[in-house]
């Protein structure tokens, strides 16, 4: 088992050397100038030369490129060309940020996904499970803006229920200490402010959730009827057993691998950030971070904070990988 | 009651305890404390030091934080008092400045005339990238040849005078900048990158805290020299990009005040009786600029073909929602030195179908047309008044393709001469013509601001001379002559000088936009 992380971490080294390459040369290869943008329309050809040199742009790429790389093995991911902060300490607040949000909207995929699932092939061609895979469906399909909008309008608007926007009451801002709210207002005690950050939660976590879960609960359904098909199936209920325990416990166990994989993923994409998400209700993570550095063209912004976003990913995946073995004893790591 | 009921029974008590707690919370958070004001805006500030940085977010704050010596006017760019009672110039190249007494920094440290030569000491030694701005309106740092600034010395504690080398007509323009504010030398002597996060000026308002790409908090400064002012507590700039998200929150009460209002939702914040509409004096252009140096551009009657073949009014009324006015010269009317006897290109296909064929086009030709990617005030949607002018050139038997890339793409493609057409606009720094004629058309800034590549001597001669003219009757006869030489050359179709929307509650009170997009909340109030 350890000899098989070992190796799987070993692994991840090219990968992310790759990664890296790519990213790098990729947004060189864009048009735009750091330079320019961070200077301004007003800016003369002299200062955006002076500029170039003092961001270290005028240098041959291979230069920078190892310079850049150098900085990443010290552990130091870059200084923001256009803020002047280092990226290291700039990243981890909307990292914080856009992790409180992916959790929420996967915990709600994954309850509502799976459950969705395992009853529509409980239930195959029955209303229920009709309704429920046309709503996974739209599920995929709606444009986020438009339902986060709609959300906003419905919730924020005419019931009044939730807030539309930000992840904190901003008049009584949040005291920030791990810059996971949920946690920073426990730790002070701050009751009233922790169900206030979950208000603020819940409709961009909603949003969120849509597409992760029309997806969960389809890969469940066709995962579920595989299983539910088996001779083992038929044998546990011929025993008599309870329908429920034999979908939910005999059924759901052995169809839990695929459906894991897919989570994994899901979970992964979801902390990169959602920009569309994060843009209609104004939640300062990732995704808005990495997003506004390409516009002003902030490389090491951009650089760094793919390279974090890709580490957690491949972290995920490995997770998963390392889950199956708790569900599935006859899978082994060696 | 059996098990098997209890289960739902208790499942819809729950909900209901959920469902009235949320709703509960609901109206507390709707309700203003009075004394806290909420500014929604589309984005963050870079920096909170003023003369580091040429973008607008950060200066929206910082005005309130900071104050120059001279200010302007309520709604317009005229010059009136700030940190400086009293000015004067006789030859229009010694500049003496009588400053305010009892004026206090945040850090409680004295403003005075050692503080003012201070802060001009530490931007005449800095270079373009530290201070850009200082760079384009003084031309230069200590020791540049193109540098207007000979010195700037205290005389005794509250009098302070700038000797010029050469006279600059805008330069009381300049000095009323916002990011030419006065900041404690204390400050700022413990470095940049120190103080950039934490501004320390004799402002209204002192700062707080930031939280990137969230909030900037500001707080009343008890210690104000202006009696009586700030009337608010707090001011609290919270970052919300999409224009639509914004609205949604103000109308939902978690803001107060929206800038970025969709010409589209005007009328729907009229139409609401929690809800004001404010209108910010125009001091913009948009405008389609044609490459003078690719062909068929290159050719005087085809530029003023596209000018007969646009049809100006109906892209106002349809994309602007009317809230824009024609342009007929490269600036807006509350210029001075704007020439209005001017008579703007007017909508004739027939017209333009004839100078096509004096040119040489008869069969017209084939174009690309470049659309602006991002919504500005002065260009709400690229892609649909682009598809507008499609059709409008179509009818001339121009065929010209929609093209787009994302936004630095698109301005560093354009500044390299590389499109036919381009959307392009701008909202003036200073309110001087210089900003706008000089900057967006003269040969200087090819490669800069002039990305159609147009030359004209006798109009550079004119801005020349205007730079340095202190008699305002004969800077504006030059600015006039220009716009006529423009206009006839016509490298672009000016099309609109727009009115950027805001919207607040009913309760925002004293709140006054100001031309330039910074404004001022030291007025503002809020009732519940």
């Amino acid at each position: 088992m350890l000899s098989y992380v070992g190796r799987r971490l070993v692994h991840l080294i090219p990968v992310l050397l790759g990664m890296v390459f790519i990213v790098f040369m990729m947004i060189r290869a864009i048009p735009g100038n750091p330079a320019q943008v961070i200077l301004g329309q007003q800016a003369t050809a002299e200062a955006v030369a002076a500029m170039n040199v003092k961001l270290g742009l005028d240098q041959p790429w291979y230069i920078q490129f190892f310079k850049y790389l150098g900085g990443v093995l010290q552990g130091n991911l870059g200084e923001s060309m256009r803020t002047r902060l280092p990226v290291a300490d700039e990243i981890w607040p909307h990292l914080a940020a856009t992790m409180e949000l992916a959790f929420f909207a996967i915990l709600i995929a994954i309850v509502i996904g799976i459950n969705a699932g395992i009853v529509s092939a409980w239930f195959q061609n029955s209303w229920f499970d009709y309704i429920a895979m046309v709503l996974a469906l739209v599920g995929v399909s709606m444009p986020i803006f438009w339902l986060g909008l709609l959300g906003q309008w419905t919730f924020a608007i005419e019931f009044s229920w939730l807030p539309t926007t930000g992840r904190e009451p901003v008049r009584d801002p949040v005291n920030a200490i791990t810059h996971l709210y949920i946690i920073d207002t426990l730790i002070q005690g701050r009751f009233d402010q922790f169900f206030e950050v979950v208000r603020h939660l819940i409709l961009p976590g909603a949003a969120l959730a849509t597409i992760p879960m029309a997806i969960i609960a389809r890969m469940t359904r066709s995962s579920m009827l595989e299983v539910l098909r088996s001779d083992y199936i038929r044998t546990a209920r011929a025993k008599g057993q309870k329908m429920f325990w034999v979908v939910y416990k005999h059924a759901f166990k052995n169809a839990a691998i695929p459906i894991l994989t897919i989570i994994g993923l899901q979970m992964g994409m979801l902390l990169g950030g959602a920009i569309l998400t994060e843009t209609i209700f104004a939640w300062p993570g990732i995704g808005r971070y990495i997003y506004e550095a390409i516009s002003f063209r902030d490389y090491p912004v951009i650089q760094s904070g793919i390279l974090v976003v890709a580490f957690i990913f491949v972290m995920i995946n490995l997770i998963v990988d390392l889950l199956y073995g708790l569900i599935d004893s006859r899978i082994k790591y060696d | 009651m059996s098990k098997k009921r209890v289960w739902p029974v208790a499942l819809l008590v729950l909900l209901l305890v959920l469902s009235s707690a949320l709703a509960g919370c609901g109206k507390k958070s709707s309700g203003n404390s009075g004394d806290t004001l909420v500014f929604g805006r589309g984005g963050d500030s870079t920096s909170l030091d003023p003369s580091r940085v040429t973008e607008g977010e950060t200066f929206k704050v910082t005005v309130n934080v900071y104050e120059t010596l001279l200010n302007f006017g309520e709604q317009d760019t005229s010059i009136q008092p700030g940190l400086a009672k009293e000015w004067k110039t006789d030859d229009g190249l010694t500049y003496t400045f009588i400053l305010e007494e009892g004026v206090k920094f945040h850090d409680g440290t004295d403003f005075n005339a050692e503080a003012v030569v201070k802060n001009f000491e530490r931007w005449a030694n800095g270079d373009a990238d530290r201070f850009p701005y200082y760079n384009s309106m003084f031309g230069g740092f200590k020791g540049d040849e193109g540098h207007v600034i000979e010195s700037v010395v205290a005389e005794g504690d509250y009098t302070v005078l700038i000797k010029l080398k050469r006279p600059q007509a805008p330069f009381l323009k300049n000095i009323a900048m916002s990011m030419f504010a006065i900041a404690s030398p204390d400050a700022f002597e413990k470095g940049d990158d120190q103080f950039e996060r934490n501004p320390v000026g004799t402002g209204p308002f002192k700062f707080v805290e930031w939280k990137a790409n969230e909030t900037i908090t500001l707080e009343k400064f008890g210690d104000y020299w202006q009696k009586g002012l700030p009337k608010l507590n707090k001011v609290i700039f919270k970052s919300i990009p999409d224009n639509s998200a914004r609205l949604n929150a103000l109308i939902a009460g978690e803001i107060d005040l929206a800038d970025g209002i969709n010409p589209a939702d005007g009328e729907m914040i009229e139409d609401n009786k929690d809800l004001q509409l404010i209108k910010r004096p125009s001091m913009n252009v948009g405008y389609l600029g044609l490459t003078v140096t690719r062909e068929p551009f290159n050719n005087k009657e085809v530029r003023q073909a596209m000018n007969h073949a646009i049809d100006k009014e109906t892209i106002i009324n349809s994309f602007f929602e009317g809230q824009a006015n024609i342009a007929k010269n490269p600036m807006p009317p509350s210029i001075f030195g704007y020439n209005d006897d001017i008579e703007g290109y007017a909508y004739d296909p027939k017209k333009a179908k004839e100078l096509l064929t004096k040119a040489g086009y008869t069969d017209g030709f084939e174009m690309e047309l470049w659309a602006m990617p991002v919504p500005r005030p002065y260009m709400p949607d690229g892609a649909k008044v682009a598809e507008v002018i499609q059709s409008n050139l179509a009818d001339i038997g121009i065929k010209a393709k929609i093209v787009t890339y994302d936004w630095p793409t698109y301005l560093d493609k354009a500044s390299k001469g590389e499109a036919d057409a381009f959307m392009l606009g701008w909202t003036g720094d200073n309110g001087d013509a210089d900003n706008f004629l000089y900057v967006l058309l003269d040969e200087d800034n090819i490669g800069s601001n002039n990305y159609t590549y147009f030359k004209n001597d006798k109009m550079h001669d004119l801005f020349i001379e205007a730079q340095t003219e202190v008699d305002e009757k004969k800077r504006i006869a030059l600015y006039e002559e220009a716009q006529e030489i423009i206009h006839d050359e016509a490298p672009w179709v000016p099309l609109a000088h727009s009115t950027p929307l805001l919207a607040a509650s009913k309760g925002v009170t004293g709140f006054v936009p100001h031309p330039t997009g910074s404004d001022l909340l030291a007025n503002v109030e809020l009732k519940k």
